[in-house]
């Protein structure tokens, strides 16, 4: 079996793997320290920055934490609160009390039914994956227009990019609004067609899952604006 | 010892039947992530065993009863196809599948890291489409790559392996007439980079030393395994840097 070198370029790893000698390091996601040697824990690509050694994985499910920005599906609707899909293994809880609009006990219904889409923060997640959300601050709201889409959750940071710098390319090169949820969901709004644009170009992210081949795809398109 | 005394299983040059040396593996080809639906899966052929793995999850554990507070639930189901052997299996459950699962799910649960996902539940679903013994080994290895494959996380891979005794002799991975006409049989899953044991089963008699023998033929393969699961898994993701 091979050996994983920390620091070298980008290694893929596999559980169980060693990653190389734990000391004067700290084990971040995706490894653990077993007899003073980190082990990899999942199939990803092993990072080490500020002498944290971790591994971005590669295929993750969604896993909430405080402070997610989420869009939500509403699966279950009850006289005080809504429960919302959330891309989790656990539906969110979402209380009548912390959503934006005056809601009178009986009437959840009317502000959202069942399908409703919804952008909310995770206001708090316990160790049992209790969730509850909160509708209140600034943007959050029920999402009446446009489209939801999905990404792969380790696939979030390269839609971004640093600093949001690939979200906003994207946004002035489809001319749509866009929000990129932490859950592994995205909201586009725009035109008809802008929004099919915007959907096909995360569609190849979705099917290339790879950054240049991305980058590429957005150039594409930033070159094919600029000449209109 | 062994009911079958006029079945020849060794020929007269030391070989086996199929040709094979006593501490030789039939070949392994394992493949990651083949069914677009699941979560995670894997496709194992050992030698003329085909099983195939899926992994949904993690998901709410569902009845609530079989919830834990502490940590995950590994729901395993091993299922041998009806067209998998030369007689028909009745489909469903029986003894030997429900034992089979059971001991894999413990298997499981001894690597993967259940206490990161409280009250949920993880799905491992084993099919096998072609069985020539060895099939619980195949299962396990599947089931590893396809739970490496869906990104749940784990001390290490298990890897399923047998040897077991013909003719009073050690043997490595036994094919269906060893398997049915031999003396013992040794199933085990190994961790290959720590060298503990997951599961061990053991049909028939052996010695101290013939156990032994067994087991350090086990380990061979195991760690032949590996390598060849450690390569499906890069063979999935290669191409791409994060």
């Amino acid at each position: 079996m091979s050996e994983g070198q920390v620091g070298a370029e980008q290694r893929l790893v596999t559980p169980g793997m060693v990653i190389g000698p734990s000391s004067g390091k700290r084990a971040g996601s995706g490894t653990i320290t077993e007899n003073n040697e980190f082990i990899a824990t999942r199939v990803g690509w092993l990072n080490e920055q500020n002498n944290v050694v971790s591994v971005s994985p590669i295929n993750s499910a969604y896993m909430p934490r405080s402070g997610d920005l989420i869009i939500g599906f509403v699966a279950e609707v009850r006289n005080n609160l809504w429960f919302f899909d959330v891309n989790g293994p656990f539906q969110a809880l979402l209380p009548m009390s912390l959503a934006p609009w005056k809601v009178e006990f009986g009437s959840t219904r009317k502000h959202l039914g069942i399908g409703d889409a919804a952008l909310a923060r995770i206001q708090e997640v316990d160790e049992t994956h209790n969730m509850v959300l909160t509708m209140k601050g600034v943007g959050l709201r029920r999402l009446n227009e446009g489209t939801v889409v999905s990404v792969p959750v380790n696939l979030i940071d390269t839609l971004r990019g640093e600093n949001n710098a690939m979200l906003s390319r994207i946004r002035d090169a489809t001319d749509c609004r866009i929000i990129v949820a932490d859950n592994g969901r995205v909201w586009i709004h725009g035109g008809a067609d802008e929004m099919r644009i915007a959907r096909d170009l995360i569609q190849t992210l979705n099917k290339e899952g790879h950054k240049n081949t991305f980058e590429h795809a957005v150039q594409a398109l930033e070159n094919e604006r600029g000449e209109q | 010892m062994g009911g079958y005394g006029d079945v020849k299983l060794l020929r007269d040059d030391g070989k086996r039947l199929d040709g094979r040396a006593i501490d030789e593996m039939r070949p392994v080809t394992i493949e990651a992530g083949i069914l677009p639906a699941a979560d995670g899966s894997a496709m194992v052929t050992h030698g003329l065993n085909v099983a195939v793995a899926a992994v949904y999850g993690p998901m709410e554990a569902h009845p609530r009863k079989i919830q834990r507070q502490d940590r995950a639930v590994i729901d395993v189901r091993y299922n041998m196809a009806p067209f998998s052997t030369g007689d028909r299996i009745r489909p469903g459950f029986n003894r030997r599948s429900r034992e089979i699962s059971k001991v894999t799910a413990e298997a499981l649960e001894s690597v993967v890291l259940v206490e990161r996902y409280p009250r949920s539940k993880i799905r491992v679903e084993i099919e096998i489409l072609a069985a020539e013994a060895g099939t619980r080994c195949a299962g396990i290895t599947a089931a590893s790559v396809a739970l490496a494959d869906a990104g749940i996380p784990m001390r290490d891979m298990i890897v399923g392996v047998a040897s077991g005794k013909i003719e009073d002799t050690v043997v490595l991975d036994l094919d269906k007439a060893e398997d049915n006409y031999g003396q013992a049989d040794l199933p085990v899953g190994l961790l290959p980079n720590t060298g503990e044991i997951a599961f061990l089963q053991m049909d028939g008699d052996l010695s101290i030393d013939e156990y032994n023998l067994a087991m350090e033929y086990n380990f061979k393969a195991a760690s032949e395994i590996h390598e060849v699961m450690v390569d499906a898994l890069k063979r999935r993701y290669e191409g791409g840097e994060a």
